[in-house]
């Protein structure tokens, strides 16, 4: 019962008014990024990152966790009206509910995805509240060397594990770890990579590398390929009121979503793609409808996916509030808030910060409500905001990166960086390299390189430490099965198969 | 790609190639810089240069990986091969941005980024520079005043910023 009376604490936190119109700012910013195109939680946050100079951390937190959750939300509907999938967790949403759109139920697909979204969020909602004490039990017994394999086990599965190859996805981590590592050694005061310039003994700022990557390299993807399809918008068109028999087939696959999407959310390698499209499949298999998935729109194959989406999405933070490990560039932004303030992220974040975690939570639920109401009645609103054009929304993202980047030093230097990194960005889209890795590989490899040196510093130089340890020896092979497994597999099958069709590329 | 190996994708590709010298390149300056780096004699066992030699060594690792991946063919989508890049557009966006960053020093953030905005509309297809310049005042304004005031964030003010007393 101590989770209760903490979360009760923390609604008291939460329902002061100043942090509900936080929440409310943030839910309503997060919902108008998620719906347009080429904005995403991400960048917002990182763009906002200098409030934590101005306000308490309650507040800021509760902003970045509206945002976070209202991209969710307002990601779906660009999916569903415009079928351009914002992020890659709304692929599946994009699948279904752009078909129904053009079958004229956009009505229903909007409604079952929101409705979805709410359900899911409260369930991942609480099971953050409930599942985040446990994970603090376990994680207080980690010493230095099991933090640092379990980083390993973090770093294989987010770059390797999931996204379409290991090797471009482990490229992209190891090079956000050299971006994190410019600047001054923490430990020793030693600068590192910074070839002799002095703007870079701070490092590189993880605003610069996030607006670089995401504002600058998108805008110049989109520039690039300005002829290479446009696609419009489908009217929005049926009621937003869902049919007894639409509620019917909605509500099943909106439970088996949340259940699936959380838990994957929860572990440490994150990522909202296994869960959608194991929903989406999920649904397909159980479905009395199978015709309609792929040609006219199967409701189930919008509910399933986006509750799963948004419940993996609320199981990011557990990791990240109870271990400081984020899984997801947003998360890794998110902690390096937490650092801004003078914060260590880790397991006794919940009882040091008991008013912060716990006020965050219950803002959590709040959000959702807040969200439903947005996205239901107001979702006219939300679709006027697609309709402008891109030449003015990419100029003016680029006007906010400007402010973003040039605000913390006022120096021409972060504005190279910046497009430099915007370069990269652009070719990394163009070469089907995940940016994701580099953020998390910025933010957490300094960390994990902390981690390691001290277990190396109390085992004195023992590099043992790290198999000797049974916990760490089973995070550390749990990250080798991770990396090594799906090439045993497939060449197994390709030894069986030995034919043209194998799974897709990996290289 | 090693899956395509039945087919006649064999064939060479440079672009991916290119990126594989360039990664390895910078796994190269990595190690370069970490040899400069000084360890102090208390610190030799976990000093400050046994992450950068980690990472220098994987990225070498992964970048011969893609040398190799692009010797066999390389691994850009087909989606991506197909579409030309619009040199025209990105040139307008490139020297958008140059224009920001020449100007926003003696200009001012707000003047700086018209013209930023004015190029980057351009390019991206709108024929109405004027109705641009004068968005992007308004949205510039809004962001030096509301956004960046706001947060506190100190950004160079301009001759724009001084007329309006800011």
């Amino acid at each position: 019962m101590d989770t209760l009376s903490q979360l009760g604490n923390g609604f008291a936190v939460a329902f002061t008014p100043i942090n509900l119109m936080w929440c409310l700012v943030g839910t309503t910013l997060g919902t108008a990024i998620g719906v347009l195109p080429g904005l995403g939680p991400a960048l917002t946050i990182a763009l906002l990152l200098p409030i934590t100079y101005q306000v308490a951390p309650e507040a800021s937190f509760i902003l970045f966790a509206g945002i976070y959750y209202g991209a969710m939300y307002g990601g779906s509907t660009t999916s569903i009206l415009l079928n351009t999938p914002g992020e890659s967790a709304t692929i599946v949403t994009a699948l279904e509910g752009n078909k129904m759109a053009r079958s004229g139920r956009g009505g229903a697909a909007l409604a079952t995805s929101a409705i979805g979204s709410f359900v899911a969020g409260i369930i991942g909602t609480a099971g953050i509240a409930f599942l985040a004490p446990v994970v603090v039990g376990f994680a207080l017994a980690f010493g230095p060397a099991e933090y640092f394999s379990l980083m390993v086990l973090a770093f294989i599965m987010v770059s390797a594990v999931l996204g379409s190859s290991s090797v471009r996805g482990l490229t992209s981590l190891f090079v956000g770890f050299f971006l994190g590592m410019i600047g001054v050694d923490l430990q020793t005061g030693q600068p590192r990579f910074t070839f002799g310039t002095p703007e870079l003994l701070d490092g590189v700022d993880v605003i610069i590398a996030a607006v670089g990557l995401f504002a600058v390299g998108e805008t110049l993807y989109v520039a690039s390929r300005r002829y290479a399809g446009k696609d419009e918008i489908v009217p929005l068109k049926g009621s937003l009121y869902m049919t007894a028999a639409e509620w019917g087939r909605s509500w099943k696959a909106w439970i088996r979503g949340a259940f699936i999407g959380f838990p994957i959310g929860a572990l440490p390698a994150g990522g909202a793609e296994i869960p959608t499209f194991l929903s989406y499949a999920i649904e397909k298999k159980l479905s009395k409808h199978k015709e309609e998935f792929g040609t006219t729109g199967a409701i189930e194959g919008v509910a399933g996916p986006e509750a799963a989406n948004n419940a993996s999405a609320a199981g990011v933070l557990v990791p990240m509030l109870t271990l400081g490990l984020p899984t997801s560039a947003t998360a890794a932004i998110m902690l390096s808030a937490f650092q801004s303030y003078g914060i260590n992220p880790g397991p006794l974040l919940l009882t040091t910060q008991a008013s912060l975690v716990w006020g965050l939570i219950a803002s959590l639920f709040i959000a959702n409500v807040i969200l439903v109401i947005l996205n239901l009645p107001l979702i006219g609103l939300w679709v006027r905001l697609l309709k402008i054009p891109a030449p003015q929304l990419y100029a003016g993202i680029l006007v906010f990166a400007t402010v973003g980047t040039y605000g913390i030093s006022q120096s021409p230097m972060d504005l190279v960086i910046l497009y430099l990194l915007g370069a990269a960005g652009f070719l990394m889209r163009r070469f089907d390299f995940p940016t994701a890795p580099i953020i998390i590989g910025m933010i957490l490899g300094p960390m994990a390189e902390t981690q390691f040196r001290r277990a190396m510093t109390i085992s004195n130089g023992d590099w043992s430490v790290f198999y000797t340890h049974p916990l760490s020896l089973t995070l550390l092979s749990l990250a080798l099965l991770g990396l090594l497994a799906p090439r045993i597999y497939s060449y197994i099958q390709h030894r069986r198969v030995r034919g043209p069709e194998h799974v897709p590329g990996d290289a | 790609m090693n899956t395509r190996d039945d087919q006649a994708a064999t064939r060479f590709a440079l672009p991916e190639f290119l990126i594989g010298i360039g990664l390895l390149a910078c796994a190269a300056v990595v190690l370069w810089q970490t040899l400069a780096i000084p360890v102090s004699p208390l610190y030799s066992k976990v000093g400050p240069t046994v992450f950068p030699y980690m990472t220098a060594i994987g990225l070498a690792v992964l970048s011969l990986l893609l040398i190799v991946a692009a010797l066999r063919g390389g691994w850009q989508p087909q989606d991506e091969k197909e579409t030309p890049v619009d040199w025209k557009s990105m040139a307008f966006v490139v020297a958008g941005l140059i224009a920001n960053l020449v100007l926003i020093k003696p200009l001012g953030f707000t003047a700086a980024s018209v013209v930023m905005f004015v190029l980057i509309c351009y390019g991206f297809g709108s024929k109405h520079p004027l109705r641009d310049a004068l968005i992007g005042l308004v949205l510039a304004l809004a962001a030096y005043f509301g956004f960046a005031k706001a947060l506190g964030v100190n950004i160079g003010a301009g001759f724009i910023e001084t007329m309006l007393g800011a």
